[in-house]
């Protein structure tokens, strides 16, 4: 029953923040609520059990992504931080059309959809230690994600070099 | 009392992470449909990024318990999306150095 | 005897073209002129030296072998009996041509040396020439009738390009067209008949020893009945000859396909002479003269039409040569009247005694005798006129009168050749076409007395045409302003060549020239038959003194008043009976008019306008598609998600 309520807190709090962040004028303000959606996010995974997840989402989303979207404005001036609403509205209309359309699919699909009847309990009664994790990121043996691990190291250095390059002035 | 016995009798099951990220995603695609500033796109971007994640996470959690394979790609995942926002904060710096702006209706030189 | 050599007869020629076509450009007139005439005296030389050996070497069974010293198959057909040779075959007409072609052109390449001097296009001019030879040996020495198409197209290329030399001048440009299209149109029968021959005989050869096979119904690919049937028919066969001989008639511009011949006159003067008189035109005789065991073995009634024609076109060609009063005109008709004698020679031969016989064949004799000395001759006549022109700027004979003051050596070669068209002994002309008469008074008796006429009529307008030019009214008003001069000696050794061959040819070969040729191949030995030889003469020497008698003197009130007194005959000889309008009419008014334009019309509205439409509908499309690539992401996007929606709807139908 706990379980249902901070799910509904929590899901109020991530959609209401997502549709702020689409709707809201100021992109400052739009990336304050991502924090507040990442948050939620971060969240739903504590309440799942995933804790190490949920404190990676915090550190790395909410502590670094947006810190980068954040110095990202700051640097792109000022002046042309807001939106200007010269959209038209019809652009507007058939957007929200598509994207209810979208939903309204999806959500047929899956309600539709007879899933098994797990339902969420309590976060202790999950098992995934730090230490298991650990140990599996770096394994080659049946549970094993070493290859992936380091194809996403790769990537990240990828990126590293690309974003240096990209940004450096000429 | 009605409401809490009411509430009692619900159950948080898949259907209900699936919903929200579906909702989360939408909303991310209504945004990236109708902002102009290129960074407001990337923030949307990160919405239905976030969705995506609350599904493998869910997925695992809900229907198998007992691997983590759920649980590392969303890992990956999220180191995944912020390479992507510095690769793409930097092409829009790089856009910004050269167009003054960050409107994406000025980026159409890709045209016939 | 070694002949392979024969094959530079035609090699030579060729290269002679491809450098003064290539490299004329860089060459000087002279240069280009010399090593022309040079090659060409080459070909010459070894022309005479075949033509030594070939007839004085031994006989075989009394006939000259027919030799083939070079053939390959150049394009063989499925069975492999049928197939396309490239070669060179020896036998006593073409080794007969070989002189003929080769003197007339080297005389003319030596001619053209002065006639043409200083004239844009000079080496153009000697590389064409030398194209004109080697096609025109290459026709007569084909060895199958295919390659004597090719040959034969080839040489109305080069009497194409030959006409219209002056291609700045209209004229030139629209006769040149005119001769193409007619020669053109003529070629259609003459293919179709090969490829009816070809296909029901197996093959193309002239080696006629297949054709034996096709009598007997045994040839490949044709069921032995049902070619036996239409060998007992006897159709295909005479369909096919005659098929061959409208191209033939084409060429050697027969009625009613004649209308092309003069207006080649339009080209310089040397190419009428070597071209549109002594050689290419007589192509169609040699075609008929070629296929002349076919013809009078399983075609000798369509043989006799072909007689026919040819004494009709004789007649009209006389008939309008009288009344012209271009001298090159003239000449023109002459020729197409002289050919038609030779055609006439052809067709009256009788299949009697088994075909092989000398006497009943005379004609086909008569005939080639007839081409030989009438090249000889026609051409002095073309180059006297050359002269003449050369000297007065002007083809009209109102021009000239009293000329043999100013050129005495054109006007004595001229007036040997008019005695020789005339046929007065002892010029050569005298005894071909006297076994001409005699060829047609042994078919029947009509046809010679209508040749005999046709042969006074000859020597009337040419003596009209020698009156005209050398004696009558002098145009003292022009020739003051202009004083016409003898040419210099590059043309007039030319004209006395030719013209001691006019005079010795008659009667100076040893033997006669039947022991050369004749249908059979054994000698025949030309006797004159003095009934009809006499006949002959009196009838010329008539027309002459008639001629004499109306246009020798100063004034001519007996010619002015027969004008005058028959108006529309004259007009209607004038213009030629009115055939060109015919044709004009024919051709503009009903078959443009009615069938090209629709067909136009279709072509540009229907058949490229549908292309049109293809073309415009896929611009306009891509036109208003391409505005579907804005270069926005979001509208891609939105595309995208409707695209994802749409799947997902179908995907979710049962």
């Amino acid at each position: 029953m706990a379980q249902t309520i901070v799910f509904l807190i929590l899901a109020a709090i991530i959609l209401g923040c997502a549709f702020m962040a689409v709707t809201t004028r100021r992109i400052m303000r739009a990336a304050t609520y991502l924090i507040f959606v990442l948050f939620g996010t971060a969240g739903l995974y504590f309440l799942m059990g995933y804790t190490f997840l949920g404190s990676v989402q915090v550190m790395v989303y909410a502590g670094g992504v947006v810190v980068l979207y954040i110095f990202a404005l700051m640097l792109t001036g000022r002046h042309d931080n807001k939106e200007n609403a010269s959209l038209s509205l019809g652009r507007k209309f058939a957007a929200l059309i598509s994207s209810l359309c979208g939903a309204g699919l999806l959500m047929f699909v899956i309600i539709t959809h007879q899933f098994a009847e797990n339902s969420l309990t309590a976060p202790s009664e999950q098992t995934t230690t730090v230490k298991l994790l650990g140990q599996q990121l770096v394994s080659s043996d049946k549970f094993g994600y070493l290859l992936p691990f380091e194809a996403v190291s790769i990537l990240l250095l990828a990126c590293i070099i690309g974003g240096l390059i990209i940004a450096r002035k000429r | 009392m009605e409401l809490f016995n009411m509430i009692e009798g619900i159950r948080v099951d898949m259907t209900w992470f699936l919903i929200l990220s579906a909702l989360l995603l939408m909303i991310g695609v209504y945004g990236f449909l109708t902002r102009r500033n290129t960074l407001a796109i990337l923030i949307s971007i990160e919405l239905i990024l976030n969705a995506a994640d609350i599904n493998f996470a869910a997925f695992n959690r809900m229907l198998f318990p007992d691997g983590q394979e759920g649980y590392i790609f969303t890992l990956f995942s999220v180191a995944i999306s912020a390479a992507e926002t510095a690769i793409a904060i930097a092409v829009m710096i790089n856009i910004y150095r050269n167009l003054k702006n960050n409107f994406v209706s000025n980026l159409d030189k890709l045209k016939w | 005897m070694d002949y392979t050599y024969t094959i530079l007869i035609l090699l030579l020629p060729f290269l002679s073209f491809l450098v003064l076509g290539l490299a004329g450009k860089w060459l000087s007139h002279r240069t280009a002129g010399l090593f022309g005439t040079s090659v060409l005296g080459i070909v010459t030389a070894m022309s005479y030296y075949t033509a030594f050996t070939y007839f004085t070497a031994d006989r075989i069974n009394d006939v000259f072998p027919t030799l083939v010293p070079y053939n390959f198959t150049w394009l063989p057909f499925f069975d492999g009996n049928l197939h396309f040779d490239l070669g060179i075959m020896l036998d006593p007409i073409s080794v007969m041509m070989l002189i003929v072609i080769s003197t007339v052109s080297l005389m003319v390449h030596i001619y053209s040396f002065g006639y043409m001097h200083g004239e844009r296009g000079f080496q153009r001019y000697y590389a064409y020439l030398s194209l004109f030879t080697m096609s025109m040996l290459g026709l007569v020495v084909a060895t199958n009738i295919f390659q004597m198409y090719m040959f034969w197209e080839l040489v109305g290329v080069c009497s194409y390009l030959l006409i219209g030399f002056y291609y700045h001048l209209k004229p030139a440009v629209a006769a040149s067209k005119k001769a193409f299209i007619v020669t053109r149109f003529a070629d259609l029968g003459f293919l179709i008949g090969i490829l009816i021959y070809g296909y029901y005989t197996g093959s193309f050869s002239f080696d006629f020893t297949n054709t034996a096979v096709y009598l007997n119904g045994a040839q490949p690919g044709v069921e032995e009945g049902f070619s036996k049937a239409i060998a007992g028919a006897g159709f295909i066969l005479p369909t096919a000859l005659f098929l061959m001989f409208i191209g033939g008639a084409g060429k050697s511009a027969m009625f009613p396909l004649h209308i092309w011949l003069p207006d080649a006159m339009e080209g310089p003067t040397p190419v009428s002479a070597l071209i549109h008189a002594a050689t290419m035109v007589v192509a169609g005789v040699f075609q008929v003269a070629r296929m002349f065991p076919l013809w009078i073995q399983y075609a000798p009634e369509t043989l006799h039409v072909v007689a026919w024609i040819g004494a009709f076109t004789a007649f009209y060609a006389a008939a309008v040569a009288c009344a012209q009063s271009d001298i090159k005109r003239v000449l023109a008709f002459s020729t197409i009247s002289q050919i038609a004698f030779m055609m006439v020679a052809l067709g009256v031969c009788l299949p009697e005694n088994g075909f092989t016989d000398n006497h009943a064949s005379l004609g086909y004799m008569a005939s080639m005798f007839h081409l030989f000395t009438h090249a000889m001759f026609k051409a002095t006549l073309f180059l006297c006129a050359g002269c003449i022109i050369h000297a007065v700027h002007s083809n009209e004979m109102a021009y000239m009168g009293g000329m043999r003051k100013y050129m005495p050596i054109t006007h004595i070669t001229f007036l040997i050749a008019c005695l020789a068209i005339s046929g007065i002994p002892p010029f050569s002309g005298f005894f071909s076409k006297d076994e001409i008469l005699v060829a047609a008074f042994e078919y029947s008796a009509v046809m010679g007395w209508i040749m005999a006429g046709i042969a006074g009529m000859t020597a009337f307008y040419m003596f009209r045409l020698y009156y005209g030019i050398f004696w009558g009214t002098e145009n003292k008003e022009y020739h003051e302003k202009h004083v016409p001069h003898e040419s210099p000696a590059v043309m007039t050794v030319p004209l006395i060549i030719l013209t001691i061959i006019t005079l010795t040819v008659g009667w100076c070969l040893p033997g006669s020239f039947g022991s050369y040729i004749s249908a059979t191949g054994t000698p025949y030995h030309i006797h004159l038959n003095w009934e009809v030889a006499g006949t002959s003469i009196a009838i010329a020497l008539c027309a002459i003194v008639l001629a004499t008698w109306m246009y020798a003197r100063s004034t001519q009130p007996v010619a002015d008043k027969l004008q005058a007194t028959l108006p529309q005959l004259h007009k209607w000889a004038y213009h030629r009976f009115y055939l060109d309008e015919v044709y004009q009419f024919v051709t503009h008014r009903i078959i443009f008019a009615y069938v090209s334009r629709p067909i136009a019309w279709f072509d540009r509205h229907i058949i490229d306008g549908f292309f049109n439409f293809l073309a415009w509908g896929t611009h306009t499309l891509s036109y208003n598609i391409r505005t579907f690539q804005s270069g926005r992401i979001q509208q891609y996007a939105l595309v995208f998600l409707w695209g994802v929606i749409v799947l997902l709807i179908i995907l979710l139908i049962p």
